[in-house]
């Protein structure tokens, strides 16, 4: 017994948590390595991303605009198939933010010190994908001017929304979900502009960081109110970020609909939308870690757990497919298995196969370690999922509606042009905005970053002479 | 001390420190020698500051929470008065009374998240007496590396205990280095 004591007293003291930011870096190294990337003039690749991502977007702006003059009629949509790509992106891309919010939140709120190095462009990324969410419902109401009937006022008749409408609640969710998505952001951005400001050479530069960051100072009697306003947005982004999803997912389970109407859909669309979104994470964030020299702040460490979190949301998502095969079983409804059998073997069987083997199968490849720490591997992982997810989408809406009841109402539906390129041009959309954030804004967390080397903790002593010191005692 | 600076009133004397640990140490004795009117300034929230300091926890969660049942009292008057008295609706069939309220939650929870961020987000600022344009400490030249890698610890001439040679010959005897004395805006 007491030797068992004595071997567990040596093993913890021999297991140091590992750097959080790799070969030692100062403080003073992390604010010009990140400060640097604003300051420094744009290298040549940024232009020329800038510049293809934005013709993209450019077009994607005109087929809006050409629906917008048209009418919903140039998309492909037409019943029985009355919600098809336009839904689908707009959940594809309401998903991909939630990973941003998770980081920033729910990490916060579990003490996982690593996320510092990327929930900033998490964020940011977040905010930029549910702006390109917003505009699918927006156009699709066709009458762009009638827009304001979401709006919980009454119209010129007197008539109110009904407020216990999914599409109203929707409303509500992801317009708060925007909101304080941006309230967190900014919030954390405050001290980052302040050292912006402290480190501008001109004086247009320092006037406009100094009003962005408020005349920010960094006294402990700021830090004290900001931090219990962190903690707090922390606390209330969790179970938003729940809610959000699992708001979107009521537009499907509430309706009667087989394959929509099912009560796992809160917990399924929530866990893919967070596997989504990391993924997204992933593709952005592992060029601009290559590009911009990154490698000692978002290390190998961050991407080894971000793929065990895409592993573990990817499973759970495979749990729900199999599941809802399960149920429809089991469920003994004709129409419900009839919808699955469809789903799998029907016309479209192709868009369900995709779906499980990028979403399901390909993630199985993170459980090996080199593959975790290998770039290639890693991307084409994330890039499976970011095509699995957008596949997901549009099995459950547009495979669902293709066949509903009466096999004489049944169509098949196919895009037109201008869906694709709607779609394509609001990644355009996405990438342009991340771009310019990467260059106009710190991309990393700069002051929590600072908070989590080994040095910010007030009771660190330096290493001696023989290494001792740098790992705490451990009393066991 | 020259003429001119003597005729400025004195706003306060900053102290650097090497590192989080250090001002850490300071902040302790300068709560235990009791002055009130001073603070610590660093690139980052230093964990337990707020002890060493002898500051409770920040009063900004009771506000937050007023916030935010503001809202939800919000979502439950602009829900339950139009459905039930200007606009009544009858949906899935059902009458409007207790046992047909949840489907009127997803918005009230809403509600509650976003007026419980905006009272976070501008109370953090107000409490702080943000945004606020200009600062003595600023007049500082070596202040600005408070956002990038240096501690400073700050005591105010509004202190009772204050005093321009005593309050110097304490920082330095507590081990602040480029002990200065910060003079307020004309």
């Amino acid at each position: 017994m007491a030797e068992s004591d004595a071997s567990m007293t040596t093993f913890v003291e021999r297991m140091p948590r590992p750097p959080l930011v790799w070969n030692n870096h100062s403080m003073a190294w992390i604010s010009d390595r990140i400060a640097g990337i604003v300051e420094n003039k744009a290298p040549r690749w940024w232009w020329v991303s800038i510049a293809i991502t934005a013709s993209v977007a450019g077009f994607g702006t005109f087929c809006i605009f050409y629906l917008l003059f048209t009418g919903v009629g140039v998309w492909g949509n037409n019943i029985p198939v009355g919600w098809a790509w336009g839904i689908t992106n707009f959940v594809f891309w309401i998903g991909i933010g939630h990973a941003g919010t998770l980081i920033s939140a729910i990490l916060h709120l579990c003490r996982q010190k690593w996320r510092t190095s990327i929930n900033r462009a998490a964020e940011a990324m977040t905010l930029f994908a549910v702006m390109c969410a917003g505009i699918f419902p927006a156009i699709h109401v066709g009458r762009i001017w009638m827009i304001w009937f979401v709006a919980p006022v009454p119209n010129p008749n007197w008539i109110w929304p009904n407020f216990r409408s999914p599409l109203m609640w929707d409303v509500f969710a992801v317009s708060t979900y925007f909101t304080v998505s941006v309230l967190f952001w900014y919030l954390g951005l405050v001290p980052d502009l302040a050292t912006m400001r402290d480190r501008a050479k001109g004086n247009v530069a320092r006037a406009v960081y100094w009003v962005l960051s408020f005349g920010w100072r960094g006294g402990n009697r700021q830090w004290r109110h900001f931090d219990m306003a962190y903690l707090v947005l922390a606390g209330i982004s969790t179970p938003l970020v729940l809610s959000v999803h699992s708001t979107v997912s009521f537009d499907f389970a509430t309706s009667v609909l087989p394959g929509w109407h099912t009560t796992i859909f809160p917990p399924y669309f929530v866990a893919g939308a967070i596997f989504g979104g990391f993924a997204m994470v992933l593709t952005l964030m592992l060029p601009a870690r290559s590009l911009y020299k990154l490698h000692d702040v978002f290390t190998w460490d961050h991407i080894d757990v971000m793929c065990k979190l895409l592993l573990f949301t990817g499973s759970i998502v495979g749990y729900a497919y199999v599941m809802e095969w399960f149920v429809a079983f089991y469920g003994a409804n004709p129409f419900e298995r009839f919808a699955f059998l469809n789903r799998y073997f029907g016309p479209y069987w192709w868009a369900s196969w995709s779906m499980f083997g990028c979403n399901v199968i390909m993630p199985q490849l993170m459980w090996v370690r080199a593959f975790r720490r290998n770039w290639a591997i890693v991307y084409f992982v994330s890039m499976c999922a970011n095509a699995g997810m957008w596949f997901e989408r549009f099995v459950i809406f547009v495979i669902s509606l293709h066949r509903d009841f009466l096999p004489s109402a049944w169509r098949m539906y196919y895009p037109t042009w201008v869906d694709v390129f709607t779609f394509v041009g609001t990644i355009g959309i996405f990438v342009t905005l991340f771009l310019l954030f990467i260059r106009f804004l710190p991309m990393v967390a700069m002051s929590e970053v600072k908070s989590v080397l080994p040095e910010a903790d007030p009771h660190y002593h330096p290493p001696g002479p023989a290494g001792e010191g740098a790992v705490k005692e451990v009393q066991v | 001390m020259s003429a001119a600076s003597l005729s400025k009133p004195a706003f306060a004397v900053v102290a650097e420190f090497p590192s989080a640990g250090a001002l850490y140490e300071a902040a302790e004795k300068v709560r235990d020698a009791g002055f009130r009117f001073w603070d610590v300034h660093s690139p980052f929230e230093i964990h337990g500051m707020n002890k060493a300091m002898g500051l409770g926890k920040s009063t900004l969660g009771y506000i937050i929470f007023c916030g935010g049942f503001l809202g939800f009292t919000t979502a439950a008057l602009l829900e339950f008065i139009p459905s039930s008295y200007l606009f009544p609706l009858i949906v899935h069939g059902k009458p409007v009374n207790f046992y047909t309220n949840p489907p009127f939650f997803p918005i009230m929870f809403e509600l509650t998240i976003l007026f419980s961020a905006f009272t976070a987000f501008f109370g953090v600022f107000i409490m702080n007496r943000l945004p606020r344009m200009h600062h003595p400490l600023f007049n500082y030249e070596p202040f600005k590396r408070v956002t990038n890698d240096a501690f400073f610890l700050v005591i105010e001439s509004v202190d009772p205990k204050f005093s321009e040679i005593g309050t110097r010959e304490f920082l330095e005897g507590i081990g602040g280095k480029e002990v200065t004395l910060i003079y307020a805006n004309d």
